[in-house]
């Protein structure tokens, strides 16, 4: 048995997970049903959502904030850091604007956070 | 060739710098840090004292009469913070008095004008915070507040403005003398040695060291540790004068003041055997002054507290300030253990040490067009009208950069590109404030970081925030993770 | 020109308040925002977890902020940037804010009515005076956020973080995630007042280690940050000797609290409430003051920005009834007094005219509490109301809704306490 915080949503619920020796896991605790998945996941195969800058030519800042479109692999998080510093765009982008397309292969693109 | 190199650019230095630019010599003023004023007059008690505390006789009460007068008219010319508010030594007891009374007579001795011994009921009435154990008081209405930093920078710019050669990031290593001539020796690899018929020794706790460099110890500096709080300026309403405590069994007492910008400074203790980078604040001596300081001024809320710092008094082995032609280096003229009231006396002892120069054989010829005044811009005191002119005048004085003290970015800009000017956050904060205010830069910081590197044309990492050094950014944001 | 609405602050709260007093039908308003753009504080924090309320997604700061921008765009809310309000104050009828900018000068303004949004600023390290040496390195997490995220510079490369509330958090994967080793984070309680899920996703999942119930006692370093001790605390919150740690750094990110910015209030002779450093204010968020109203972290910090925004557009309507002489001035006044365990509650003051059919009250709990019943007890110390909740933190804004029923049983004071479960 297992206790781990979901980090879906600010509540941060304690779950219980409980792996059974015939594959099945059973969540406990959750505040809602998007806790079980994420529950599931967290043992599976762990994923985040990364936040950060790229640099930006022309914009009011030298920096436009971006997000993975989807969360990825927690084990890509620095890979992917990498892949943002490897591209600079050019002013104005529009809040939604996909920079990089399924960043290494994860189905996750990189979006502009905001209007620059 | 100078005729004089004055080494230490503190508000003594300073003040002989712009005593001595009063006539036609070459004079320069040397500073191993990148800034003025980085020393002991960076970390002190603001106080131009009265002149009741040195025994009579003394040069330092002789000086410290003198340059409390000499204050008020030199903070006028170079506009600079000062506020005659007096001060009050308050007794705690019946014995302490007899202490008061005895400061009473002395003042007079020393020429203190219109000092006045006050009982309880006046004390209340003239400070209605004051401690419930108090009994009495001297007070001494011309004792005042001034910015000592400010005093020293705008000395400084005046000074340079009327012909002193200022050198900055320079350090005195060795001096040699050949005969009537001094060379001295720096750790500035721009400047060639420097050659000058006199020296004026005010190089603060390193004055012995300096000494030492070309003749005999003459004298040693134990350097003495005081320590402080600064608190916010809403507890700046709590005294209206400075506050001395009277000397018991434990020390000299703590001091309760506001100061020149409308906070409160509670401090300094002293604490000797310390090392002369020994600059830190600790737990215990700050307990030490809370404490202590409750005497004197009731209420005053800790939590309120914006900065602690510490600063080291050059304290010497004689009992007065020592104020002389070296006995072993003929031309050397020392001007050092300047603890309190160094900074009360700093301008009087220019005068002195101008007086020795020329008994010394130095020629003083007094210039025609020495100019004693110096201007800043202060946005917020100007009116509604003239704000308007000034922004028209220049946009910059309409951008707010420090929300704490509402200081604008035409004042910033205008302490970077003035002579002896800024060149880091610290530097900006000592001549225009961004930074001493409650936020402690939190807010401006990141803006006065952008404006200094643009003005100067630096890179951003590398503006310091005070000492060579001190540097605040370290790189771009690269997404670098993991290597 | 004469406004009718004048917001101070175009953050999520000032943009909240503008936008619905416009729906409200006010005609002239105006924002007056010191940075160069609207935003506030949302736009350096470039990471998610805002709108879960509002929006029902999960967005980043800029996204929140970007929302509420865009929802300006379309009407016709005046506002001006890089403008510094110097002062406020109140005439016979109207009100005055005086303010200056590079490109219109000194600027005198009036208006009908204010709504006070500046927002908060950082506890320093002289606030909590941590002794030592004064080296450069030492930085209030936010600084160090804006540095990083907005103008893009790194702060420094070993990191220790003090505080984890959430800033911390949040600051301490940042740092790690720009290529920075952030060595540990200290917390003086023996609990962490951030979201769990921050633990989570900001330490554990960087290794980081969370050091709970120690502090730290001294900073070392002559010019730069060299070194800081770290000291386990006792249940007073005491460091205890002996159990002193070096740490080696080169930066330290201060995380150790937000206090209301309320320079402006304080010198409009606005009250303010000691317990939570923001106006006192009443049902309608007004302050003492008839038509200046306040809302969002100038008021009392929030920790989610959806109720900041619920906040902002409390006021906005309370402004707008104002301004259309709709605000009832209320004599029969009820005082909210924080009881046991409570350490304050927004508003202070309630005036049951105003009260339609509820009155949220908002409060924070002085420690972690679990098992505890919220009551509500009026002026004769009668319970009014009372709600069981398996757990409450200082760290967790609480909310108790009160009808008009409850509110008609106070008798003119309402304590708001935790009890324990009998």
């Amino acid at each position: 048995m297992r206790e781990m915080i979901c980090i879906v949503c600010p509540k941060g619920c304690r779950l219980q997970v409980d792996e059974k020796p015939d594959g099945e896991i059973i969540v406990m605790g959750n505040g809602c049903n998007r806790g079980i998945p994420y529950a599931k996941k967290e043992l599976t195969n762990p994923t985040r959502v990364i936040t950060s800058t790229v640099k930006i030519r022309g914009g009011i800042h030298k920096r436009l904030p971006v997000k993975t479109s989807t969360d990825i692999p927690k084990g890509l998080n620095f890979d992917v850091m990498r892949e943002l510093e490897k591209i600079e765009v050019e002013a104005p982008i529009k809040v939604g604007t996909v920079l990089i397309k399924n960043v290494l292969g994860t189905g996750a693109d990189i979006v502009a956070t905001r209007n620059m | 060739m100078y005729d004089v190199a004055i080494i230490g650019a503190g508000i003594v230095g300073a003040s002989v710098a712009r005593e001595l630019s009063r006539y036609d010599l070459k004079v320069c003023l040397i500073e191993k840090e990148n800034d003025v004023s980085e020393g002991a007059t960076k970390a002190n008690s603001a106080i131009v004292h009265a002149g009741y505390d040195p025994e009579e006789g003394t040069d330092m009460a002789r000086l410290n009469v003198r340059g409390c007068h000499l204050t008020e008219v030199y903070t006028k010319e170079l506009d600079v913070p000062y506020k005659k508010i007096g001060s009050l030594v308050v007794a705690f007891s019946e014995e302490e008095m007899e202490h008061v009374e005895m400061l009473f007579h002395r003042g007079n001795a020393n020429g203190v004008p219109d000092q006045k011994i006050l009982n309880r009921e006046e004390l209340l009435k003239m400070e209605p915070n004051i401690g419930d154990t108090a009994v009495g008081a001297l007070y001494s209405p011309s004792a005042g507040i001034v910015g000592p930093w400010e005093f020293t920078i705008a000395t400084t710019e005046n000074a340079v403005v009327n012909g002193v050669e200022l050198l900055l990031d320079t350090e005195v290593v060795d001096i040699k003398k050949e005969g009537d001539i001094f060379t001295i020796y720096t750790d500035n690899a721009e400047l060639d040695p420097i050659q000058t018929k006199y020296i004026v020794n005010a190089a603060g706790i390193y004055s012995d060291a300096i000494m030492n460099m070309v003749g005999e110890q003459e004298f040693k500096i134990r350097p003495r540790r005081g320590q402080y709080f600064v608190l916010d300026k809403s507890q700046g309403e709590l005294a209206h004068h400075v506050i001395f405590q009277c000397p018991t069994a434990l020390g000299k007492g703590i001091l309760v003041s506001p100061t020149v910008h409308g906070n409160l400074l509670v401090g300094p203790d002293a604490e000797d055997n310390v090392e002369r980078d020994e600059i830190g604040t600790t737990k215990e001596r700050m307990d030490y002054i809370r404490e202590t300081a409750d005497k004197s001024i009731k209420g005053i809320n800790y939590r309120e507290s914006i900065r602690n710092f510490a600063g080291l008094r050059a304290q010497s082995d004689r009992n007065d300030f020592i104020i002389e032609e070296s006995k072993s280096v003929k031309g050397l003229v020392n001007l050092a253990g300047i603890k309190s009231p160094g900074l009360t006396s700093a301008p009087a002892i220019a005068e002195d040490a101008a007086e020795i120069l020329k008994n010394i054989g130095l020629e003083m010829k007094k210039k025609e067009d020495f100019n004693p005044s110096r201007r800043q811009t202060h946005f917020m005191s100007l009116s509604p009208e003239e704000k308007a002119a000034k922004i028209k005048e220049d946009p910059k004085f309409g951008r707010i950069i420090c929300r704490c003290e509402n200081i604008t970015e035409g004042e910033i800009v205008e302490a970077i590109h003035r002579p002896v000017g800024a060149l880091t956050v610290d530097g900006i904060k000592r001549r225009v404030r961004p930074g001493m205010g409650r936020c402690q830069g939190g807010f401006c910081g990141p803006r006065v970081l952008e404006i200094i590197s643009r003005e100067l044309d630096l890179p951003l990492e590398d503006v310091m925030q005070d000492k060579n050094g001190s540097y605040i950014l370290v790189g771009e944001t690269k997404n670098r993770g993991e290597e | 020109m004469m406004y009718d609405l004048i917001v101070i602050g175009g953050g999520p709260a000032g943009l909240s308040a503008a936008y619905e007093a416009y729906n409200r039908g006010i005609e002239k308003i105006l924002i007056l925002e010191r940075d160069k753009e609207l935003g506030g504080i949302l736009n350096q924090c470039i990471h998610n977890g805002f709108g879960v309320h509002s929006f029902k997604e999960e967005l980043t700061g800029p996204e929140y902020a970007g929302r509420y921008i865009e929802m300006l765009n379309s009407t016709h809310v005046d506002h001006k940037l890089d403008t510094m309000v110097l002062s406020i104050s109140n005439g016979r009828d109207v009100k005055h804010v005086e303010a200056i900018n590079t490109e219109e000068g000194y600027l005198s303004l009036e208006t009908r009515a204010i709504i006070l949004a500046m927002g908060c600023r950082e506890r320093t390290r002289g606030a909590i005076q941590i002794p030592g040496e004064r080296p450069s390195g030492v930085f209030t997490a936010g600084t160090a956020q804006r540095y990083v995220n907005m103008e893009g510079y790194m702060v420094g490369k070993k990191v220790v973080i003090l505080g984890s509330g959430d800033i911390g958090l949040i600051m301490a994967r940042r740092m790690t995630l720009e290529g920075a080793e952030v060595k540990a984070c200290v917390e003086l309680m023996p609990y962490s007042n951030g979201l769990n899920r921050n633990i989570v996703q900001c330490l554990d999942d960087y290794d980081i280690p969370l050091l709970l119930a120690h502090t730290i006692t001294e900073i070392k370093g002559k010019q730069r940050l060299e070194a800081v001790v770290i000291q386990k605390v006792d249940e007073n919150r005491n460091p205890i000797p002996g159990t002193e740690q070096t740490l080696e750094c080169d930066t330290l990110l201060l995380s150790v609290g937000l206090i209301p910015e309320n320079e402006i209030t304080k010198n409009a002779g606005i009250a303010l409430d000691r317990r939570t450093s923001g106006p006192i204010v009443n049902e309608a968020m007004e302050t003492n003051v008839k038509g200046i109203f306040a809302c969002g972290n100038v008021v009392h910090v929030h920790d989610l920005v959806d109720f900041v925004s619920e906040e902002g557009q409390k006021a906005g309507r309370s402004a707008a009834k104002f301004i259309k002489n709709e605000l009832k001035e209320g004599q029969d006044v009820t005082e909210i007094k924080n009881g046991d365990r409570v350490n304050y509650t927004v508003p202070q003051q309630i005036r049951l005219e105003n009260i339609m059919e509820s009155q949220e009250i908002m409060f924070r709990v002085s420690n972690v509490f679990k098992d505890v019943n919220i009551t509500v007890r009026n002026h004769e110390g009668e319970l009014i109301k009372k709600l069981r909740r398996p757990v409450v933190a200082p760290g967790e804004m609480e909310k108790i809704k009160l009808t008009r029923a409850d509110l008609e049983k106070a008798n003119g004071l309402l304590t708001i306490a935790l009890e324990e479960v009998i």
